[in-house]
């Protein structure tokens, strides 16, 4: 295969680096300042993006998974293992942007709300599904195994959220309906909505992007293992 | 061809039945750690009267998954140990068949380990648990949860560190499982029953759910 990164995949890492230091600056300078929570609320636009970043990784996983136990395609266990990797570290740092809002506005950077533990919860799930690719030798299995759990996974994530709206919650809605007398929730003002679209795209690129070097690593990985094991094959021959 | 598959099932459900009281070995492990739970619980949460109907769903609950995770483990360990598993799988029926009788068994002794420890937990913490609604809870919650519990438990026994893996599988994704029938245990428990029946209808989604993943998969992770 090629040495070097495919063209096309140049030219969307420079599109991503563009998008997301537009977001800053957008977020930073052209974001008007909440009047009650103060700047504090500007983590609300990569809180929100990390997240969708991570629930999208998650999705893009389900599907990847789904496909390889109908082709048993090697490239899409690939996808599904990077997709998940990447979905985890931002998962990550949406619950850690979070609780940084948290810390002034609610008080304290965890509350045992619903929202909260079903977000932990969640990682904790994709966390499981790297201890069970360790413990799994044969390739084969690991994939099959890797991609029936990323399956249930994936099922049983938007369970706990709807589980989790059906019991009561002080988390902020901010998209879909306004529920007053929640510490923390604000009107969004049209400059606001922008700012975050703008966000929610930059960081969808950015996903696209680690993702698509993420699987080329895979592959990378893949083919020095069979040149290291055709290697000792042929020591082995020549003995 | 439907009758045959149901006899497939029956008869795994005999054998799993038979062998366990040929030599108990499943159903007592699960039994006595759930009692010892209620005690352990009882010491760790200094436990006060004004708490009961609050805690007690909750501690039935944990207690279920816990020990269930502990019978469901054992169970398909057995049939690992003794080469048994490859001889079912080598019988000429369907996989599926043999995912249901193994799930039916487990269903069947996590049941019988809430039959007993139902009246227990009404001793000791006091509270009247004796109603229809909470053994239909109990039923739809066992059903999920052997259903998620059977189909990672086939995947965890084929692994290197075996016991350990199954609760880290099992227990964060039957989490929406276990909230709901936490949820509406406490609703009947409270003596509002009626705020139990979304709860119930989500029980309900769930076994479905989780009995159409395992009955789609359990194919590809039985299969060498």
């Amino acid at each position: 295969m090629s040495k070097s990164n495919p063209f096309l995949l140049t030219c969307l890492d420079v599109i991503t680096t563009l998008l997301v230091a537009t977001a800053a600056c957008l977020v930073f300078f052209y974001a008007p300042l909440e009047a009650v929570m103060g700047a504090v609320q500007k983590v609300f636009y990569f809180h929100v993006s990390t997240l969708w970043v991570g629930m999208l990784g998650f999705l893009a996983a389900a599907i990847a998974s789904v496909n390889y136990l109908r082709t048993g395609a090697e490239r899409w266990d690939h996808t599904a293992v990077s997709a998940i990797e990447i979905s985890l570290v931002f998962f990550l740092s949406g619950i850690i942007t979070g609780s940084i809002w948290a810390r002034p506005v609610w008080n304290t950077w965890w509350t045992w709300d619903p929202r909260l533990t079903s977000a932990a919860i969640v990682e904790l799930v994709y966390a499981a599904y790297f201890i069970l690719r360790q413990s799994l030798e044969s390739r084969a299995r690991q994939a099959r195994f890797a991609a029936v759990y990323a399956i249930a996974a994936f099922v049983s994530v938007p369970m706990t959220f709807v589980s989790i709206r059906m019991l009561r919650t002080i988390h902020p809605v901010i998209i879909g309906e306004l529920t007053a007398n929640i510490a923390g929730t604000f009107d969004i003002t049209p400059a606001m909505l922008y700012t975050f679209i703008f966000s929610l795209v930059a960081f969808t690129f950015l996903f696209a992007d680690l993702l698509w070097h993420r699987i080329l690593l895979g592959q990378l990985q893949e083919q020095s293992e069979t040149l290291l094991l055709r290697r000792m094959q042929h020591q082995e021959e020549s003995r | 061809m439907k009758a045959a598959y149901w006899r497939v099932i029956g008869a795994i459900l005999w054998k799993d039945l038979w062998m366990e009281l040929r030599r108990p070995e499943v159903l007592p492990a699960m039994v006595v750690f759930a009692i010892l739970s209620i005690f352990i619980f009882n010491f760790a949460l200094e436990y006060q009267p004004s708490l009961r109907t609050i805690l007690v769903p909750g501690l039935l609950w944990l207690t279920t998954a816990f020990s269930g995770t502990l019978g469901i483990n054992r169970s398909i360990a057995i049939e690992k140990d003794r080469d048994s598993f490859d001889a079912l799988l080598l019988a000429p029926v369907e996989r599926s068949a043999v995912f249901l009788g193994k799930m039916a068994s487990l269903w069947l002794f996590i049941l019988i380990m809430q039959a007993i420890l139902l009246p227990l937990f009404g001793i000791f913490y006091n509270v009247d648990l004796f109603h229809t609604s909470l053994f239909l809870v109990c039923l739809l919650g066992s059903l999920g949860y052997v259903s998620a519990g059977v189909l990672m438990g086939s995947i965890s026994v084929q692994t290197k560190t075996q016991d350990i893996l199954l609760p880290v599988l099992l227990l964060p994704i039957s989490l929406p499982l276990l909230i709901a029938a936490v949820k509406a245990s406490a609703e009947i428990i409270a003596g509002t029953t009626e705020n139990s029946l979304p709860w119930l209808n989500f029980l309900i989604i769930f076994d479905l759910i989780f009995l159409g993943i395992a009955f789609m998969v359990f194919d590809t992770i039985v299969e060498e």
